[in-house]
């Protein structure tokens, strides 16, 4: 299926979780945020909130700033 | 001298240092960790962006103690309300704690605040349980309706972000000082120490800087500097200065001359 990862077409297995995903990208769960269309995911939900074809997810952090 | 119990209070926590500072635009982590080390800053802003996918790559909270520091997410680059609720939002979920310096900008050239949709944004960030620090015109009108939406400060500029042109209007910056309760932290356009000082002298809680530490030629003593600059204003405000008057006044008595 097609992920729109950080604005980028990426290929994903089906039944992924946004902790699989995570996983996969060898990202740690402190400090960053997920948004899955628009919505964030909170971390509670990381392991049973699974991917679906097309989904927009974003994944932020922080970084320097004014 | 430092007086220890003269805290800054924001949305009810306590900080010794009134020196907030930015972490970009330094040449590298290294020089941010530093900085900010010399700066005696507890509060430091940070920008929330997209990670970088590729994870070879470091940043900036692989030089940076999160516990040491509070970190204040930001909502630069945001132009609308709503980019800058949903990048609140995103801040709250990455960080610890509900503090967000808001800012939502009405042009790139200024960088000037859009005011009308700052207060849409301050509104629903406040319903939604954030402690909210504006980044704001220096408008005492504005500041009022700030704080009456419950902002936990309110925080006029000094002159255009990264600018360096210091205070522009005191004037503007004391009549909101005398008209708000929350404190009032001069954000943006310090250029130098004495930028620093004069906010501080004014009466204002603090001064927030980025450009001024980072692009200095020497960050670490600047960083330094401004920190010894809120130091030396705040105790210059506290203690009372003289009035001004035109004419002279002899230090030295009249009386026992001897000519």
């Amino acid at each position: 299926m097609q992920i729109i990862l950080n604005g980028e077409k990426t290929e994903q297995q089906e039944g992924l979780s946004i902790a699989g995903l995570l996983a996969q990208l060898n990202i740690g769960l402190e400090r960053v945020a997920v948004e899955a269309n628009m919505e964030i995911v909170p971390k509670a939900k990381y392991e049973i909130h699974l991917l679906s074809d097309g989904d927009k997810i974003e994944i932020v952090h922080f970084v320097g700033g004014g | 001298m430092t007086d220890n119990t003269d805290k800054l209070v924001i949305g009810g926590r306590e900080f010794n240092s009134r020196l907030m500072v930015g972490t970009g635009k330094y040449a590298s982590f290294e020089q941010t960790a530093r900085a900010l080390e010399v700066s005696g800053a507890e509060i430091i802003t940070v920008a929330v962006r997209r990670v970088n996918l590729d994870r070879s790559k470091e940043s900036l909270l692989d030089f940076i103690d999160p516990k040491k520091y509070m970190l204040l997410p930001n909502t630069a680059g945001c132009y609308t309300a709503e980019d800058a609720i949903r990048t609140c939002r995103l801040a709250r979920e990455a960080g610890m704690s509900d503090f967000v310096k808001l800012e939502v900008l009405g042009d790139e050239k200024t960088l000037f605040p859009d005011n009308e949709e700052l207060l849409k944004a301050a509104k629903v960030l406040v319903a939604e349980g954030f402690t909210v620090l504006p980044y704001c015109s220096d408008d005492v009108i504005l500041c009022k309706k700030l704080e009456d939406i419950g902002c936990a400060a309110v925080m006029p500029l000094g002159a255009p972000i990264g600018s360096g042109l210091g205070i522009r209007n005191p004037y503007n910056i004391r009549i909101i000082l005398e008209n708000v309760k929350v404190p009032v932290i001069v954000d943006a356009g310090v250029g130098s120490a004495s930028d620093a000082a004069i906010a501080m002298e004014l009466g204002c809680a603090g001064v927030l800087m980025n450009t001024a530490i980072a692009g200095a030629q020497d960050p670490i003593a600047m960083a330094e500097a401004m920190k010894l600059a809120v130091i030396a204003g705040r105790l210059s405000f506290k203690a009372g200065r003289i009035p001004r008057k035109l004419y002279a006044n002899a230090s030295s008595p009249l009386d026992g001359m001897f000519l």
